[in-house]
Protein backbone atom coordinates (compact mmCIF):
# COMPACT_ATOMS: atom_id res chain seq x y z
CA UNK A 1 0.00 0.00 0.00
CA UNK A 2 1.38 3.57 -0.41
CA UNK A 3 2.63 5.18 2.29
CA UNK A 4 0.90 8.75 1.81
CA UNK A 5 -2.30 7.24 1.62
CA UNK A 6 -2.52 5.21 4.87
CA UNK A 7 -0.46 7.35 7.06
CA UNK A 8 -2.51 6.51 10.02
CA UNK A 9 -4.32 9.20 12.04
CA UNK A 10 -6.04 8.78 14.92
CA UNK A 11 -9.23 9.44 15.27
CA UNK A 12 -10.01 9.53 18.67
CA UNK A 13 -12.78 10.73 20.93
CA UNK A 14 -13.16 14.30 20.88
CA UNK A 15 -13.09 15.87 25.01
CA UNK A 16 -16.51 16.75 24.39
CA UNK A 17 -17.58 13.01 23.05
CA UNK A 18 -15.12 11.98 26.77
CA UNK A 19 -17.82 13.85 28.84
CA UNK A 20 -20.78 12.74 27.18
CA UNK A 21 -19.79 9.23 27.59
CA UNK A 22 -18.82 9.72 31.43
CA UNK A 23 -21.77 12.13 32.62
CA UNK A 24 -23.60 8.94 33.52
CA UNK A 25 -20.76 8.00 36.17
CA UNK A 26 -21.96 11.12 37.77
CA UNK A 27 -24.66 10.39 38.10
CA UNK A 28 -24.80 8.20 41.58
CA UNK A 29 -22.28 10.30 43.54
CA UNK A 30 -24.41 13.01 42.43
CA UNK A 31 -27.79 11.38 43.98
CA UNK A 32 -25.86 10.57 46.90
CA UNK A 33 -25.07 13.93 47.40
CA UNK A 34 -27.87 15.10 46.64
CA UNK A 35 -29.67 12.66 49.06
CA UNK A 36 -27.43 14.14 51.82
CA UNK A 37 -28.42 17.63 50.88
CA UNK A 38 -32.17 16.81 51.59
CA UNK A 39 -31.73 14.55 54.56
CA UNK A 40 -29.38 16.84 56.18
CA UNK A 41 -28.60 14.24 59.33
CA UNK A 42 -25.44 12.39 58.31
CA UNK A 43 -26.15 9.26 59.92
CA UNK A 44 -29.55 8.95 58.47
CA UNK A 45 -28.03 9.44 55.32
CA UNK A 46 -25.46 6.74 55.60
CA UNK A 47 -27.78 3.79 56.83
CA UNK A 48 -30.12 5.31 53.88
CA UNK A 49 -27.35 5.15 51.54
CA UNK A 50 -25.90 1.29 52.04
CA UNK A 51 -29.20 0.73 52.22
CA UNK A 52 -29.59 2.25 48.45
CA UNK A 53 -26.67 0.54 47.40
CA UNK A 54 -27.34 -3.03 48.80
CA UNK A 55 -31.02 -2.99 47.28
CA UNK A 56 -29.69 -1.18 43.85
CA UNK A 57 -26.69 -4.11 43.62
CA UNK A 58 -29.27 -6.93 43.94
CA UNK A 59 -31.37 -5.29 41.38
CA UNK A 60 -28.70 -4.90 39.66
CA UNK A 61 -27.89 -8.97 39.91
CA UNK A 62 -31.42 -9.73 38.46
CA UNK A 63 -31.34 -7.20 36.29
CA UNK A 64 -27.86 -7.90 34.49
CA UNK A 65 -29.35 -11.30 32.57
CA UNK A 66 -32.24 -9.59 31.35
CA UNK A 67 -30.69 -6.62 29.56
CA UNK A 68 -28.30 -9.20 27.80
CA UNK A 69 -31.00 -11.12 26.82
CA UNK A 70 -32.84 -8.53 25.39
CA UNK A 71 -29.23 -7.07 23.22
CA UNK A 72 -28.44 -10.14 21.82
CA UNK A 73 -31.32 -11.46 21.22
CA UNK A 74 -33.70 -9.08 21.40
CA UNK A 75 -36.22 -11.32 23.62
CA UNK A 76 -38.26 -9.24 25.81
CA UNK A 77 -38.78 -12.03 28.39
CA UNK A 78 -41.41 -10.59 31.14
CA UNK A 79 -40.78 -14.54 33.10
CA UNK A 80 -37.83 -13.21 34.22
CA UNK A 81 -39.30 -13.02 37.55
CA UNK A 82 -39.95 -16.32 37.76
CA UNK A 83 -36.54 -17.40 38.12
CA UNK A 84 -36.16 -14.60 41.01
CA UNK A 85 -39.12 -16.23 42.92
CA UNK A 86 -37.78 -19.89 42.48
CA UNK A 87 -34.33 -18.77 43.44
CA UNK A 88 -35.63 -17.55 46.57
CA UNK A 89 -37.53 -20.74 47.45
CA UNK A 90 -34.83 -23.07 46.61
CA UNK A 91 -32.73 -20.60 48.99
CA UNK A 92 -34.90 -20.66 51.80
CA UNK A 93 -35.24 -24.60 51.30
CA UNK A 94 -31.71 -24.64 51.55
CA UNK A 95 -30.91 -22.77 54.51
CA UNK A 96 -33.97 -24.32 56.51
CA UNK A 97 -31.97 -27.69 56.13
CA UNK A 98 -29.11 -26.43 56.88
CA UNK A 99 -30.90 -25.04 60.09
CA UNK A 100 -27.47 -26.18 62.33
CA UNK A 101 -25.21 -23.98 60.48
CA UNK A 102 -27.56 -20.63 59.94
CA UNK A 103 -28.27 -20.68 63.37
CA UNK A 104 -24.61 -21.51 65.03
CA UNK A 105 -22.48 -18.57 65.96
CA UNK A 106 -19.46 -19.49 63.79
CA UNK A 107 -19.28 -16.97 60.93
CA UNK A 108 -18.07 -19.11 58.60
CA UNK A 109 -20.40 -21.84 59.11
CA UNK A 110 -23.47 -19.24 58.44
CA UNK A 111 -21.19 -17.69 54.62
CA UNK A 112 -21.20 -21.90 54.29
CA UNK A 113 -24.83 -22.15 54.67
CA UNK A 114 -25.53 -19.12 52.34
CA UNK A 115 -23.13 -19.85 49.74
CA UNK A 116 -24.34 -23.40 49.02
CA UNK A 117 -28.03 -21.89 49.07
CA UNK A 118 -26.90 -19.54 46.47
CA UNK A 119 -25.46 -22.29 44.82
CA UNK A 120 -28.49 -24.87 44.69
CA UNK A 121 -29.94 -22.17 43.86
CA UNK A 122 -28.40 -20.67 40.38
CA UNK A 123 -27.92 -24.45 39.85
CA UNK A 124 -31.72 -25.28 39.47
CA UNK A 125 -32.84 -21.45 38.18
CA UNK A 126 -30.20 -22.34 35.49
CA UNK A 127 -31.73 -25.75 34.51
CA UNK A 128 -35.28 -23.75 34.48
CA UNK A 129 -33.69 -21.14 32.12
CA UNK A 130 -32.63 -24.15 29.68
CA UNK A 131 -35.96 -26.20 29.70
CA UNK A 132 -37.85 -21.92 29.58
CA UNK A 133 -35.65 -20.92 26.74
CA UNK A 134 -36.26 -24.45 24.66
CA UNK A 135 -39.72 -24.49 25.42
CA UNK A 136 -40.84 -20.91 25.69
CA UNK A 137 -38.40 -18.37 24.13
CA UNK A 138 -37.00 -20.67 21.21
CA UNK A 139 -40.88 -20.88 19.07
CA UNK A 140 -41.54 -17.21 19.32
CA UNK A 141 -37.54 -15.64 18.20
CA UNK A 142 -37.99 -12.20 16.67
CA UNK A 143 -42.12 -11.75 17.56
CA UNK A 144 -42.25 -9.38 20.64
CA UNK A 145 -45.81 -9.57 21.17
CA UNK A 146 -45.54 -13.58 21.16
CA UNK A 147 -42.83 -13.02 23.28
CA UNK A 148 -44.78 -10.88 26.10
CA UNK A 149 -47.71 -12.78 26.07
CA UNK A 150 -46.23 -16.41 26.05
CA UNK A 151 -43.43 -15.52 28.35
CA UNK A 152 -45.91 -13.99 30.58
CA UNK A 153 -47.55 -17.48 30.44
CA UNK A 154 -44.71 -19.12 31.43
CA UNK A 155 -44.08 -16.84 34.95
CA UNK A 156 -47.96 -17.35 35.90
CA UNK A 157 -47.20 -21.39 35.32
CA UNK A 158 -44.09 -21.26 37.47
CA UNK A 159 -45.52 -19.01 40.35
CA UNK A 160 -48.64 -21.39 40.73
CA UNK A 161 -46.02 -24.52 40.57
CA UNK A 162 -44.60 -22.55 43.64
CA UNK A 163 -47.49 -22.96 45.23
CA UNK A 164 -47.89 -26.37 44.52
CA UNK A 165 -44.55 -27.29 46.42
CA UNK A 166 -44.43 -24.56 48.73
CA UNK A 167 -47.97 -24.19 49.35
CA UNK A 168 -49.82 -20.79 49.03
CA UNK A 169 -48.51 -18.17 51.90
CA UNK A 170 -45.69 -15.98 52.78
CA UNK A 171 -42.86 -17.74 54.19
CA UNK A 172 -40.27 -16.04 56.59
CA UNK A 173 -37.08 -16.66 56.00
CA UNK A 174 -34.68 -16.26 58.97
CA UNK A 175 -31.17 -14.40 58.01
CA UNK A 176 -28.18 -16.55 59.81
CA UNK A 177 -26.94 -15.50 63.25
CA UNK A 178 -23.82 -13.27 62.09
CA UNK A 179 -25.77 -11.56 59.81
CA UNK A 180 -28.30 -10.29 61.71
CA UNK A 181 -28.19 -7.01 63.27
CA UNK A 182 -26.09 -3.91 62.66
CA UNK A 183 -22.88 -2.45 63.08
CA UNK A 184 -22.63 0.97 64.76
CA UNK A 185 -20.90 3.70 63.57
CA UNK A 186 -21.47 6.70 65.64
CA UNK A 187 -25.21 7.38 65.37
CA UNK A 188 -25.62 5.66 62.41
CA UNK A 189 -26.82 1.81 62.32
CA UNK A 190 -26.17 -0.49 59.58
CA UNK A 191 -27.31 -3.64 58.84
CA UNK A 192 -24.92 -5.96 58.61
CA UNK A 193 -26.87 -8.02 55.85
CA UNK A 194 -26.86 -4.53 53.96
CA UNK A 195 -23.19 -4.84 53.73
CA UNK A 196 -22.78 -8.70 52.87
CA UNK A 197 -24.91 -7.76 49.73
CA UNK A 198 -22.96 -4.44 48.72
CA UNK A 199 -20.04 -6.66 48.87
CA UNK A 200 -21.47 -10.01 47.15
CA UNK A 201 -23.01 -7.70 44.57
CA UNK A 202 -19.59 -5.52 43.92
CA UNK A 203 -17.27 -8.84 43.56
CA UNK A 204 -20.31 -9.66 40.91
CA UNK A 205 -20.30 -6.71 38.88
CA UNK A 206 -16.36 -6.68 38.73
CA UNK A 207 -16.41 -10.56 37.84
CA UNK A 208 -19.37 -10.10 34.84
CA UNK A 209 -17.66 -6.98 34.23
CA UNK A 210 -13.99 -9.27 33.73
CA UNK A 211 -15.55 -12.02 31.76
CA UNK A 212 -17.29 -9.08 29.29
CA UNK A 213 -14.14 -7.24 28.51
CA UNK A 214 -11.14 -10.07 28.65
CA UNK A 215 -12.54 -13.55 27.74
CA UNK A 216 -13.55 -14.93 24.35
CA UNK A 217 -16.97 -15.49 24.98
CA UNK A 218 -17.34 -12.18 26.72
CA UNK A 219 -16.38 -10.70 23.64
CA UNK A 220 -18.79 -12.58 21.63
CA UNK A 221 -21.59 -11.55 23.65
CA UNK A 222 -20.65 -8.22 23.14
CA UNK A 223 -20.22 -8.34 19.90
CA UNK A 224 -23.03 -10.52 19.08
CA UNK A 225 -25.26 -7.74 21.18
CA UNK A 226 -24.00 -5.37 18.18
CA UNK A 227 -24.36 -7.48 15.16
CA UNK A 228 -25.41 -10.88 15.86
CA UNK A 229 -25.16 -11.65 11.92
CA UNK A 230 -21.31 -10.65 11.63
CA UNK A 231 -20.92 -12.92 14.89
CA UNK A 232 -21.98 -15.77 12.41
CA UNK A 233 -20.28 -14.98 9.55
CA UNK A 234 -17.34 -15.22 11.22
CA UNK A 235 -18.59 -18.82 12.09
CA UNK A 236 -19.98 -18.75 15.43
CA UNK A 237 -23.66 -20.18 16.51
CA UNK A 238 -25.28 -17.33 17.93
CA UNK A 239 -28.16 -19.16 18.91
CA UNK A 240 -26.00 -21.45 21.41
CA UNK A 241 -24.42 -18.43 22.49
CA UNK A 242 -27.25 -17.21 23.23
CA UNK A 243 -28.70 -20.22 25.30
CA UNK A 244 -25.76 -19.85 27.54
CA UNK A 245 -26.41 -16.00 27.95
CA UNK A 246 -30.08 -16.82 29.05
CA UNK A 247 -29.32 -19.62 31.21
CA UNK A 248 -26.51 -17.67 33.31
CA UNK A 249 -28.87 -14.70 33.21
CA UNK A 250 -31.68 -17.27 35.06
CA UNK A 251 -29.48 -18.23 37.22
CA UNK A 252 -28.59 -14.86 38.37
CA UNK A 253 -32.17 -14.14 38.73
CA UNK A 254 -31.98 -17.24 41.17
CA UNK A 255 -28.75 -15.61 42.98
CA UNK A 256 -30.78 -12.01 43.33
CA UNK A 257 -33.94 -14.48 44.29
CA UNK A 258 -31.65 -15.68 47.39
CA UNK A 259 -30.32 -11.82 48.30
CA UNK A 260 -33.72 -10.05 48.02
CA UNK A 261 -35.26 -13.12 49.79
CA UNK A 262 -33.29 -12.48 52.87
CA UNK A 263 -32.93 -8.54 52.49
CA UNK A 264 -36.96 -8.62 52.88
CA UNK A 265 -37.23 -11.92 55.37
CA UNK A 266 -40.16 -12.83 53.65
CA UNK A 267 -40.56 -14.73 50.46
CA UNK A 268 -43.70 -14.93 48.20
CA UNK A 269 -44.41 -16.71 44.97
CA UNK A 270 -45.05 -13.02 43.66
CA UNK A 271 -41.98 -11.74 44.63
CA UNK A 272 -40.21 -11.99 41.47
CA UNK A 273 -42.82 -10.19 39.49
CA UNK A 274 -43.07 -7.84 41.72
CA UNK A 275 -39.62 -6.51 42.09
CA UNK A 276 -39.52 -6.95 38.20
CA UNK A 277 -41.44 -3.35 38.01
CA UNK A 278 -37.94 -1.83 39.22
CA UNK A 279 -36.10 -4.44 36.83
CA UNK A 280 -37.37 -3.18 33.97
CA UNK A 281 -36.79 0.50 35.38
CA UNK A 282 -33.29 -0.25 35.44
CA UNK A 283 -32.93 -2.04 32.19
CA UNK A 284 -34.51 0.91 30.69
CA UNK A 285 -32.92 3.29 32.56
CA UNK A 286 -29.87 1.71 31.50
CA UNK A 287 -30.13 1.06 27.87
CA UNK A 288 -31.31 -2.37 26.69
CA UNK A 289 -28.60 -4.47 26.19
CA UNK A 290 -26.34 -2.32 28.30
CA UNK A 291 -24.10 -4.26 31.48
CA UNK A 292 -23.16 -0.42 32.28
CA UNK A 293 -25.53 1.36 31.98
CA UNK A 294 -27.81 -1.46 33.92
CA UNK A 295 -24.96 -0.81 37.24
CA UNK A 296 -25.54 2.75 37.10
CA UNK A 297 -29.48 2.79 36.95
CA UNK A 298 -29.73 -0.19 39.49
CA UNK A 299 -27.87 2.10 42.14
CA UNK A 300 -29.50 5.23 40.94
CA UNK A 301 -32.97 3.02 41.84
CA UNK A 302 -31.70 2.20 45.25
CA UNK A 303 -30.00 5.12 46.08
CA UNK A 304 -33.48 7.11 44.60
CA UNK A 305 -35.83 4.53 46.49
CA UNK A 306 -34.65 4.51 49.81
CA UNK A 307 -33.80 8.06 49.99
CA UNK A 308 -37.48 9.64 49.09
CA UNK A 309 -39.01 5.98 51.55
CA UNK A 310 -37.53 8.13 54.18
CA UNK A 311 -38.88 11.64 52.89
CA UNK A 312 -41.92 10.88 50.97
CA UNK A 313 -43.02 7.92 51.51
CA UNK A 314 -45.59 8.09 49.94
CA UNK A 315 -44.23 8.77 46.40
CA UNK A 316 -41.24 6.42 46.80
CA UNK A 317 -42.15 3.70 44.16
CA UNK A 318 -43.23 6.77 41.70
CA UNK A 319 -40.51 8.25 42.16
CA UNK A 320 -38.44 5.70 40.50
CA UNK A 321 -40.71 5.70 37.35
CA UNK A 322 -39.72 10.05 37.38
CA UNK A 323 -36.49 8.94 37.72
CA UNK A 324 -36.88 6.85 34.62
CA UNK A 325 -38.65 9.60 32.43
CA UNK A 326 -36.02 11.69 33.44
CA UNK A 327 -33.75 9.86 32.26
CA UNK A 328 -35.55 9.05 28.86
CA UNK A 329 -36.26 12.62 28.27
CA UNK A 330 -32.04 13.33 28.13
CA UNK A 331 -31.46 9.99 26.58
CA UNK A 332 -33.79 8.76 24.35
CA UNK A 333 -31.92 5.47 24.24
CA UNK A 334 -30.92 5.08 27.76
CA UNK A 335 -27.66 5.94 29.61
CA UNK A 336 -25.29 3.52 27.78
CA UNK A 337 -27.40 3.41 24.15
CA UNK A 338 -26.31 -0.16 22.73
CA UNK A 339 -24.75 0.58 19.40
CA UNK A 340 -26.96 -1.25 16.62
CA UNK A 341 -25.67 -2.87 12.96
CA UNK A 342 -27.45 -1.51 10.72
CA UNK B 1 -15.65 -24.31 -18.41
CA UNK B 2 -12.78 -23.58 -15.95
CA UNK B 3 -12.62 -24.73 -12.39
CA UNK B 4 -15.39 -23.22 -10.34
CA UNK B 5 -14.99 -22.95 -6.74
CA UNK B 6 -18.60 -21.31 -6.85
CA UNK B 7 -21.49 -21.98 -8.60
CA UNK B 8 -24.98 -20.44 -8.30
CA UNK B 9 -27.59 -21.83 -10.00
CA UNK B 10 -31.26 -20.95 -10.87
CA UNK B 11 -30.79 -18.79 -7.53
CA UNK B 12 -34.04 -17.02 -6.43
CA UNK B 13 -34.20 -14.88 -2.82
CA UNK B 14 -37.45 -13.49 -1.27
CA UNK B 15 -36.69 -10.68 1.24
CA UNK B 16 -40.33 -10.75 2.81
CA UNK B 17 -42.84 -10.52 -0.17
CA UNK B 18 -40.48 -9.32 -2.32
CA UNK B 19 -39.02 -11.25 -4.65
CA UNK B 20 -35.64 -9.87 -5.68
CA UNK B 21 -33.18 -12.28 -6.69
CA UNK B 22 -34.88 -13.74 -10.13
CA UNK B 23 -32.76 -16.66 -11.14
CA UNK B 24 -28.96 -15.85 -10.93
CA UNK B 25 -26.42 -18.42 -11.96
CA UNK B 26 -23.34 -17.13 -11.03
CA UNK B 27 -19.50 -18.62 -11.58
CA UNK B 28 -16.42 -18.07 -9.59
CA UNK B 29 -13.25 -19.60 -10.91
CA UNK B 30 -11.07 -20.75 -8.43
CA UNK B 31 -8.13 -18.80 -7.70
CA UNK B 32 -9.24 -15.69 -9.61
CA UNK B 33 -11.24 -12.66 -8.74
CA UNK B 34 -14.85 -12.59 -9.98
CA UNK B 35 -16.35 -8.98 -10.30
CA UNK B 36 -20.20 -8.35 -9.45
CA UNK B 37 -21.38 -5.22 -10.93
CA UNK B 38 -24.67 -3.18 -11.12
CA UNK B 39 -26.19 -0.12 -9.92
CA UNK B 40 -27.87 0.47 -7.11
CA UNK B 41 -30.27 -1.59 -6.28
CA UNK B 42 -29.38 -4.19 -8.53
CA UNK B 43 -29.15 -6.97 -5.87
CA UNK B 44 -25.60 -7.69 -5.52
CA UNK B 45 -25.40 -7.07 -1.64
CA UNK B 46 -28.30 -9.99 -1.80
CA UNK B 47 -26.27 -12.08 -3.80
CA UNK B 48 -23.79 -11.85 -0.94
CA UNK B 49 -26.31 -12.22 1.78
CA UNK B 50 -27.89 -15.46 0.17
CA UNK B 51 -24.48 -16.87 -0.68
CA UNK B 52 -23.81 -16.28 3.49
CA UNK B 53 -27.17 -17.94 4.02
CA UNK B 54 -28.05 -14.46 5.91
CA UNK B 55 -31.09 -14.63 3.77
CA UNK B 56 -32.17 -17.73 2.18
CA UNK B 57 -32.43 -19.00 -1.37
CA UNK B 58 -35.69 -19.88 -2.01
CA UNK B 59 -35.01 -22.04 -4.83
CA UNK B 60 -32.02 -22.95 -7.22
CA UNK B 61 -28.70 -24.10 -5.58
CA UNK B 62 -25.52 -22.80 -4.24
CA UNK B 63 -22.38 -25.38 -4.81
CA UNK B 64 -19.13 -24.03 -3.09
CA UNK B 65 -16.34 -26.49 -4.00
CA UNK B 66 -19.18 -29.05 -5.84
CA UNK B 67 -20.68 -29.16 -1.97
CA UNK B 68 -23.89 -27.69 -1.62
CA UNK B 69 -24.57 -25.07 1.08
CA UNK B 70 -27.67 -23.00 0.60
CA UNK B 71 -29.35 -25.52 2.88
CA UNK B 72 -26.69 -24.86 5.96
CA UNK B 73 -26.64 -22.27 8.58
CA UNK B 74 -24.27 -19.04 8.37
CA UNK B 75 -21.82 -20.26 10.98
CA UNK B 76 -21.80 -23.65 8.76
CA UNK B 77 -21.24 -21.62 5.95
CA UNK B 78 -18.41 -19.52 7.23
CA UNK B 79 -17.02 -22.91 8.61
CA UNK B 80 -16.65 -24.48 5.62
CA UNK B 81 -14.37 -21.88 4.28
CA UNK B 82 -15.95 -18.48 3.65
CA UNK B 83 -15.16 -15.50 4.47
CA UNK B 84 -17.31 -11.94 4.74
CA UNK B 85 -16.36 -8.48 4.51
CA UNK B 86 -20.16 -7.01 4.71
CA UNK B 87 -21.37 -3.52 3.11
CA UNK B 88 -21.69 -1.87 6.31
CA UNK B 89 -18.11 -3.64 6.87
CA UNK B 90 -19.64 -5.09 10.17
CA UNK B 91 -16.73 -4.14 12.39
CA UNK B 92 -17.52 -4.89 16.49
CA UNK B 93 -17.15 -0.70 17.64
CA UNK B 94 -17.40 -1.62 20.96
CA UNK B 95 -14.24 -3.67 20.34
CA UNK B 96 -10.41 -3.24 19.96
CA UNK B 97 -8.83 -3.60 16.92
CA UNK B 98 -7.15 -6.26 18.39
CA UNK B 99 -10.47 -8.38 19.56
CA UNK B 100 -12.00 -7.97 16.52
CA UNK B 101 -9.31 -9.74 15.26
CA UNK B 102 -9.35 -12.38 17.63
CA UNK B 103 -13.03 -13.06 17.50
CA UNK B 104 -12.47 -13.55 13.53
CA UNK B 105 -9.14 -16.10 14.21
CA UNK B 106 -12.04 -18.91 15.04
CA UNK B 107 -9.68 -21.46 14.79
CA UNK B 108 -7.61 -20.58 17.44
CA UNK B 109 -4.64 -18.19 18.61
CA UNK B 110 -3.06 -15.97 15.27
CA UNK B 111 -0.32 -16.85 13.24
CA UNK B 112 2.13 -14.65 13.75
CA UNK B 113 3.81 -14.60 10.29
CA UNK B 114 0.14 -13.78 8.68
CA UNK B 115 -0.49 -12.02 11.48
CA UNK B 116 2.54 -9.81 10.63
CA UNK B 117 1.81 -9.56 6.88
CA UNK B 118 -1.69 -8.30 7.49
CA UNK B 119 -0.01 -5.31 9.72
CA UNK B 120 2.34 -4.33 6.65
CA UNK B 121 -0.64 -4.80 4.28
CA UNK B 122 -2.86 -2.62 6.48
CA UNK B 123 -0.40 -0.43 8.80
CA UNK B 124 -3.34 0.96 11.15
CA UNK B 125 -3.74 -2.69 11.98
CA UNK B 126 -0.64 -2.10 13.79
CA UNK B 127 -0.94 1.16 14.47
CA UNK B 128 -4.35 1.05 16.18
CA UNK B 129 -4.53 -2.32 17.77
CA UNK B 130 -5.48 -1.51 21.06
CA UNK B 131 -8.03 1.06 20.07
CA UNK B 132 -11.38 0.84 19.86
CA UNK B 133 -12.64 -0.02 16.39
CA UNK B 134 -15.61 2.12 16.92
CA UNK B 135 -12.67 5.11 16.71
CA UNK B 136 -11.49 4.52 13.48
CA UNK B 137 -12.25 6.40 10.23
CA UNK B 138 -14.13 5.04 7.55
CA UNK B 139 -11.27 3.55 5.71
CA UNK B 140 -9.51 2.08 8.86
CA UNK B 141 -12.66 0.00 9.42
CA UNK B 142 -12.45 -0.99 5.78
CA UNK B 143 -9.14 -2.10 6.12
CA UNK B 144 -9.97 -3.64 9.78
CA UNK B 145 -12.93 -5.49 7.73
CA UNK B 146 -10.35 -7.09 4.95
CA UNK B 147 -8.33 -8.22 7.71
CA UNK B 148 -10.55 -9.65 9.72
CA UNK B 149 -11.67 -11.87 6.92
CA UNK B 150 -8.03 -12.93 6.01
CA UNK B 151 -6.57 -13.64 9.09
CA UNK B 152 -7.28 -17.32 8.88
CA UNK B 153 -7.06 -18.79 5.86
CA UNK B 154 -9.91 -18.94 3.77
CA UNK B 155 -10.91 -20.61 0.20
CA UNK B 156 -13.22 -17.48 -0.86
CA UNK B 157 -13.46 -14.25 0.68
CA UNK B 158 -16.51 -12.11 -0.40
CA UNK B 159 -16.60 -8.47 -0.74
CA UNK B 160 -19.18 -6.13 -0.86
CA UNK B 161 -17.45 -2.56 -1.74
CA UNK B 162 -14.88 -2.08 0.02
CA UNK B 163 -14.49 1.48 -2.39
CA UNK B 164 -17.70 2.93 -0.98
CA UNK B 165 -17.21 6.24 0.47
CA UNK B 166 -13.36 5.90 0.32
CA UNK B 167 -11.04 8.79 -0.68
CA UNK B 168 -9.44 8.05 -4.08
CA UNK B 169 -6.11 7.55 -2.48
CA UNK B 170 -7.53 4.83 -0.14
CA UNK B 171 -8.50 3.34 -2.75
CA UNK B 172 -5.85 2.60 -4.42
CA UNK B 173 -4.19 1.36 -1.65
CA UNK B 174 -6.85 -1.26 -1.14
CA UNK B 175 -6.79 -2.15 -4.51
CA UNK B 176 -2.67 -2.68 -4.25
CA UNK B 177 -3.88 -4.62 -0.65
CA UNK B 178 -6.53 -6.95 -2.99
CA UNK B 179 -3.79 -7.41 -5.85
CA UNK B 180 -1.59 -8.93 -3.08
CA UNK B 181 -4.22 -10.96 -1.77
CA UNK B 182 -5.06 -12.67 -5.13
CA UNK B 183 -1.95 -13.38 -5.66
CA UNK B 184 -1.88 -15.81 -2.62
CA UNK B 185 -3.99 -17.57 -4.53
CA UNK B 186 -6.93 -16.65 -2.91
CA UNK B 187 -10.46 -16.73 -4.54
CA UNK B 188 -12.74 -13.39 -4.31
CA UNK B 189 -16.09 -12.66 -5.23
CA UNK B 190 -15.89 -8.68 -5.49
CA UNK B 191 -19.18 -6.46 -5.65
CA UNK B 192 -17.45 -3.30 -6.96
CA UNK B 193 -19.22 -0.40 -8.59
CA UNK B 194 -15.95 1.41 -9.00
CA UNK B 195 -15.02 0.63 -12.03
CA UNK B 196 -10.75 0.99 -11.73
CA UNK B 197 -10.80 -0.72 -8.92
CA UNK B 198 -13.28 -3.61 -10.22
CA UNK B 199 -11.18 -3.82 -13.72
CA UNK B 200 -8.11 -3.75 -11.98
CA UNK B 201 -8.68 -6.52 -10.13
CA UNK B 202 -11.34 -8.69 -11.54
CA UNK B 203 -10.68 -11.59 -14.26
CA UNK B 204 -14.44 -12.48 -15.11
CA UNK B 205 -17.19 -10.05 -14.17
CA UNK B 206 -20.74 -10.53 -14.15
CA UNK B 207 -23.24 -7.82 -14.69
CA UNK B 208 -26.47 -7.53 -12.62
CA UNK B 209 -29.48 -5.53 -12.89
CA UNK B 210 -33.21 -6.03 -11.54
CA UNK B 211 -32.14 -9.27 -9.81
CA UNK B 212 -30.95 -11.02 -12.99
CA UNK B 213 -27.20 -11.49 -14.25
CA UNK B 214 -27.60 -9.25 -17.42
CA UNK B 215 -23.88 -10.37 -18.79
CA UNK B 216 -21.23 -12.70 -17.91
CA UNK B 217 -17.65 -12.74 -19.35
CA UNK B 218 -13.90 -12.02 -19.14
CA UNK B 219 -13.71 -8.29 -17.50
CA UNK B 220 -10.68 -7.34 -20.16
CA UNK B 221 -13.32 -7.77 -22.70
CA UNK B 222 -15.60 -5.28 -20.69
CA UNK B 223 -13.16 -3.20 -20.08
CA UNK B 224 -12.24 -2.88 -23.35
CA UNK B 225 -15.88 -2.26 -24.90
CA UNK B 226 -17.12 1.12 -24.06
CA UNK B 227 -20.15 0.38 -25.99
CA UNK B 228 -20.80 -2.39 -24.59
CA UNK B 229 -20.63 -0.82 -21.12
CA UNK B 230 -23.12 1.82 -22.04
CA UNK B 231 -25.25 -0.60 -23.13
CA UNK B 232 -25.21 -2.66 -19.97
CA UNK B 233 -24.79 -0.24 -17.24
CA UNK B 234 -26.76 3.00 -19.31
CA UNK B 235 -23.45 5.08 -18.84
CA UNK B 236 -20.05 4.50 -19.52
CA UNK B 237 -18.20 3.22 -16.26
CA UNK B 238 -15.49 5.56 -17.33
CA UNK B 239 -17.86 8.41 -16.76
CA UNK B 240 -17.87 7.41 -13.20
CA UNK B 241 -14.16 8.00 -12.47
N1 LIG C 1 -34.16 -5.91 3.97
C1 LIG C 1 -34.77 -5.63 2.80
N2 LIG C 1 -36.11 -5.58 2.72
C2 LIG C 1 -36.74 -5.31 1.55
N3 LIG C 1 -36.10 -5.09 0.41
C3 LIG C 1 -34.76 -5.14 0.42
C4 LIG C 1 -34.02 -5.41 1.60
N4 LIG C 1 -32.72 -5.40 1.31
C5 LIG C 1 -32.65 -5.12 -0.01
N5 LIG C 1 -33.86 -4.97 -0.54
C6 LIG C 1 -34.17 -4.65 -1.94
O1 LIG C 1 -33.51 -5.57 -2.76
C7 LIG C 1 -33.01 -4.94 -3.91
C8 LIG C 1 -31.55 -5.26 -4.05
O2 LIG C 1 -30.84 -4.69 -2.97
P1 LIG C 1 -29.30 -4.89 -2.79
O3 LIG C 1 -28.90 -4.27 -1.49
O4 LIG C 1 -28.94 -6.30 -3.00
O5 LIG C 1 -28.73 -4.01 -3.98
P2 LIG C 1 -27.24 -3.65 -4.35
O6 LIG C 1 -27.02 -4.09 -5.74
O7 LIG C 1 -26.30 -4.15 -3.33
O8 LIG C 1 -27.30 -2.07 -4.34
P3 LIG C 1 -26.21 -0.98 -3.83
O9 LIG C 1 -25.28 -0.78 -4.96
O10 LIG C 1 -27.02 0.23 -3.58
O11 LIG C 1 -25.55 -1.52 -2.62
C9 LIG C 1 -33.31 -3.46 -3.77
O12 LIG C 1 -34.41 -3.17 -4.55
C10 LIG C 1 -33.62 -3.29 -2.32
O13 LIG C 1 -34.59 -2.28 -2.16
MG1 LIG D 1 -25.15 -3.30 -1.97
Amino acid sequence: MSETAIRPKLVGPTPLERVRRAAPLLLAPVMALAGLAAIGDPSVWLTLTVAGLAMGLMIFIMASGLTVVFGLMDVINFGHGAFVSVGAFVGFTVLAWLAGWTQSPAVILNLAAVFLAILASMAITGALGLAFERVIVKPVYGHHLKQILVTMGGLIVAQQLIHVVWGPDAIHVARPQSLQGSFIFGEAAIEKYRVFAVGIGLVLFLAMRHVLRATRLGLLVRAGVENGEMVEALGYRIRRLFLLVFMAGSALAGLGGVMWGLYQETITAHMGSEIMVLVFVVVIIGGLGSIEGCFIGALLVGLLANYMAFLAPKIALVSTIALMVGVLMWRPQGLYPVVKAK
Amino acid sequence: MADMLLRLAGVHTHIGPYHILQDVTLDVPRGGVAVLLGRNGAGKSTTLRTIMGLWRASAGEILFDGKAIHSLATPEIARSGIAYVPENMGVFSDLTVAENMRLAAVDGPFDARRLAWIKELFPPIATFWDKTAGTLSGGQKQMLSVARAIIEPRRLILIDEPSKGLAPAIIASMTSALRELKETDTTILLVEQNFAMASALGDTVSVMDDGRIVHAGDMRALAADAGLQEQLMGLSLEEHQ
